[in-house]
């Protein structure tokens, strides 16, 4: 039954376009998942196998046909195989971003990429002293050098511990080290995967999963946190700043770049180019007012956390920005672009210009993006955007009204910061009984659930309890479309939370950045559970990815759960094939790594286990 | 009359139709919920691999009121059960003449993609799976079209609508069958 565009999302500025695209013929991805009902059921349970040419296989999920593959594998093999491989996918999509991060940092501290410097002096110097480089008598430049080498040998060591993983707890520490499961280099635990789930090589579903929570730790503490680290350096580490969101924030008299995608390497570039007096000399001449920069997704999170750039929308609002019929260029890099942008951008005057090495689309303009010459690129794709403005057809253009206002800029250390320098207040409050406990909610759109619906609905619920919620990706852009990152927010929520973010000035839900900065919440959580002298596990914390589609996502749910921290899905992963393995994630892995996953797809209730199981954890350490 | 038809030429052998199937007779009528159930749910149709013609095909009976299938045998391999109402297959007495499969209205469409492959001789020995004669306990496991959904589960499950849900009409005084 085909969904209207009230059905399809509960944001309005996104219904009038769904509306549009509907009116215009336009096809969107709503249209295409109707187009894939019903979705294929050994997909769905994780049964089926392609590893291998004698297959593919797949196990009969009711029992009356093939209950092995033709190797001999069971079910429980096939979907912890298939599981490890998303696990893999995903860590090398937040690590790889993560390297390409620190050659620009080692370019530029070798002075070959001259558009980039060294922003936050402070974060250099303490990450120096963190990994044991001394910075007496050397210019930031030469410490940079050094820092990036060690960084650079995380991706290639074949012993651990990755350096990153000290920040976490002791205790958390040497239940790893027990396990095995301990990371050991970056690229090591991301190609021993694919090893062993290559045709006749680990066949244990258990040992499989294993492997499968070391490779999300080497993101999480790896990669990710990596990424976060060397970004901050280069652009700065975020402070709290006011912007807005949502399709309402393009302009109808100024020329409209979109950044969309996952890194802030090219992005930052563009967000100075549009600033430039050359291009807005020709902006003028074409007939603009003016530049507009809005970001999409997680290169949207970067470019708002560290400059206030407005941010247009969510990742399934990508293709509706377009459908706006006010978008000069759309600029992507990597990770999250649907390749539907091509043939959609081909229907207005868009211009789909992809710059990344790694990632090429049908339908684009290729502007490939190098860091020796970064701002030159990024001037040329500005200046193709605003000479692209007199084509604009004004019949076809609606911007939604809808833009709302947030306060973003949440890093670890701002919140440190907001907090007067040590958690304790935060600690206090929590042990007082105001605050119950932090709610950390992430992750990506899906159309297996109304746009946003899952978002908002699961982080009303919990701060209304006085569950402080801090939030990185789409839940923070979806949480600002609905108005909660705003301190008067703190209306929404239950009294005690309430109190706490009127006295700080700080809204109930805390934007932390983009998916890599999930670093920021474990950074955050350690800092926390050190002060206590605790494990992660035992905080009275608890993560939730409302509407996950991506397998960075799979790799975040590893990592999260592995270092302590129950967390709820939104959509069912496909696991379900497999009785043993469903147990040991639901169930077994709170015996061995103090957390679980459960999977709840409605976000009231899905609230509730979250809830259920802080006030677990307060009983547990004594708190009322 | 409506009935499922099948179109072998499409099938690409996922086997979604049989999943679909079970799906659809079990007491939650959901994929994920329908996994612990017990019994657990059966599926009346089953995707068979033709390899003479090179096609799957998923293969379902009816069990007929008043099966063409059992009236133009020439054997009586076919025969209905007036107890249990089950269409019965004897394969002792089966000749692999196929003329069944021309008068079922499901499976019409296979017997023309015979004639045209033009392998009759070496496919005549896959006749066995033609009409299924699935039973368990004594119970009848017959397909019911899905009773009230408005299309069948398997031909909704279908990637490639290698099944499809038509009116048939048999002409007049002949065995040819049309579908619209």
């Amino acid at each position: 039954m085909k969904q209207t565009a009230l059905e399809k999302s509960i944001d309005p500025a996104s219904q009038a376009m769904l509306q549009k695209a509907e009116d215009e013929g336009i096809e969107t991805a709503w249209d295409r998942y109707e187009k894939q009902l019903p979705q294929c059921s050994f997909g769905q349970l994780g049964i089926c196998c392609r590893n291998c040419n004698m297959g593919p296989c797949r196990i009969d999920p009711f029992g009356e046909g093939a209950e092995k593959g033709i190797c001999g594998a069971t079910a429980d093999v096939i979907v912890a195989r298939n599981l490890l491989r998303m696990i893999a996918a995903g860590a090398a999509a937040h690590s790889d971003h993560a390297r390409d991060a620190v050659l620009t940092f080692k370019k530029m501290s070798e002075g070959e990429a001259g558009s980039y410097r060294i922003k936050d002096e402070a974060k250099l110097l303490s990450l120096a002293s963190e990994y044991g480089i001394p910075s007496q008598e050397k210019s930031n430049e030469e410490v940079a050098a050094e820092l990036a080498n060690v960084l650079l040998l995380e991706f290639g060591k074949q012993n651990g511990p990755l350096l990153c993983t000290k920040r976490a707890p002791e205790s958390r520490l040497r239940l790893w080290l027990d396990l095995g499961i301990e990371p050991r280099g970056i690229d090591r635990e991301i190609v021993e995967c694919m090893h062993r789930t290559h045709m006749g090589v680990d066949n244990d579903a258990t040992h499989i999963l294993l492997q499968g929570l070391r490779t999300g730790l080497s993101d999480g503490w790896g990669g990710s946190m990596i990424a976060t680290d060397v970004q901050d350096i280069l652009f700065g580490t975020p402070e709290p700043k006011k912007s807005t969101v949502n399709l309402g924030v393009l302009s109808l008299d100024k020329v409209n770049i979109i950044v969309h995608g996952h890194e802030p390497i090219l992005s930052e570039m563009i967000v100075e180019a549009a600033e430039d007096p050359e291009l807005l000399e020709l902006a003028k001449e074409k007939g603009a007012a003016g530049i507009n920069v809005a970001g999409i997704c997680c290169t949207g999170n970067e470019t708002l956390m560290r400059h206030g750039t407005p941010i247009a929308g969510t990742f399934l609002q990508q293709e509706l920005a377009v459908i706006t019929g006010a978008v000069e260029a759309m600029v992507v890099d990597v990770q999250c672009v649907m390749p539907s942008l091509g043939g959609l951008a081909g229907c207005y005057h868009t211009k789909f210009i992809s710059t990344s090495p790694k990632a090429d689309f049908p339908g684009t303009l290729r502007m490939e993006f190098h860091e020796e010459k970064a701002y030159d690129t990024a001037k040329e794709i500005v200046r193709t955007a605003v000479e692209n403005f007199p084509n604009r057809n004004i019949e076809k253009v609606n911007i939604p009204e809808e833009k709302q206002e947030c306060m973003v800029g949440f890093s670890a250390e701002a919140i440190l910061k907001a907090l007067g320098g040590s958690p304790d207040p935060l600690i206090e409050a929590i042990a007082g009984g105001a605050v119950k406990g932090i709610g950390a909610v992430v992750g990506c759109n899906n159309v297996k659930i109304q746009h946003n619906y899952g978002h908002v609905n699961l982080v009303k619920e919990l701060i209304k309890n006085n569950v402080l919620v801090v939030t990185t990706g789409c839940n923070a852009i979806a949480c600002a479309e609905a108005g909660l990152l705003v301190p008067e927010a703190a209306a929404l929520a239950g009294d005690g939370l309430k109190g706490v973010c009127e006295a700080l000035g700080i809204p109930p839900v805390l934007h932390m950045g983009s998916c890599v900065d999930i670093s920021r919440i474990l950074v955050l959580a350690s800092a926390i559970a050190n002060r206590l002298g605790v494990d992660i596990s035992a905080l009275p914390a608890a993560g939730a990815a409302p509407e996950w589609m991506s397998e960075k996502a799979v790799s975040i749910g590893a990592y999260v759960v592995s270092s302590g921290v129950f967390t709820v899905l939104g959509t069912i992963p496909p696991v379900l094939g497999s009785q043993a393995v469903t147990a040991l994630l639901t169930k077994g892995l709170d015996g061995v790594v103090g957390a679980t996953f459960a999977v709840e797809p409605d976000p009231f209730k899905a609230a509730n286990l979250m809830l259920e199981h802080i006030e677990g954890k307060r009983k547990a350490l004594g708190l009322k | 009359m409506k009935d499922l038809i099948i179109r072998p030429e499409r099938c690409m052998g996922c086997r979604s139709c049989e999943v679909a199937c079970a799906v659809s007779h079990s007491e939650s009528k959901n994929l994920f919920s329908a996994l612990g159930e017990e019994p657990s749910p059966k599926k009346r149709i089953s995707v068979e691999h033709v390899s003479a013609l090179e096609v799957s095909l998923p293969i379902t009976c009816r069990h007929c009121e008043d099966a063409p299938c059992v009236s133009v045998c020439p054997t009586k391999a076919l025969s209905k059960d007036t107890a249990t109402g089950t269409v019965n297959h004897n394969r002792e007495l089966c000749v692999d003449c196929w003329t069944c499969s021309m008068v079922c209205t499901r499976f019409s469409n296979l017997y023309r993609l015979i004639l045209v492959s033009g392998c009759w001789t070496s496919s005549m020995a896959h006749n066995y799976g033609v009409i299924d004669r699935r039973t368990e306990e004594g119970t009848v496991i017959r397909c019911d079209l899905c009773g009230d959904r408005e299309l069948p589960a398997c031909v909704e499950a279908c990637p490639t609508h290698a099944l499809a849900f038509l009116e048939v009409e048999r002409r007049q005084g002949t065995n040819a069958l049309s579908f619209s």
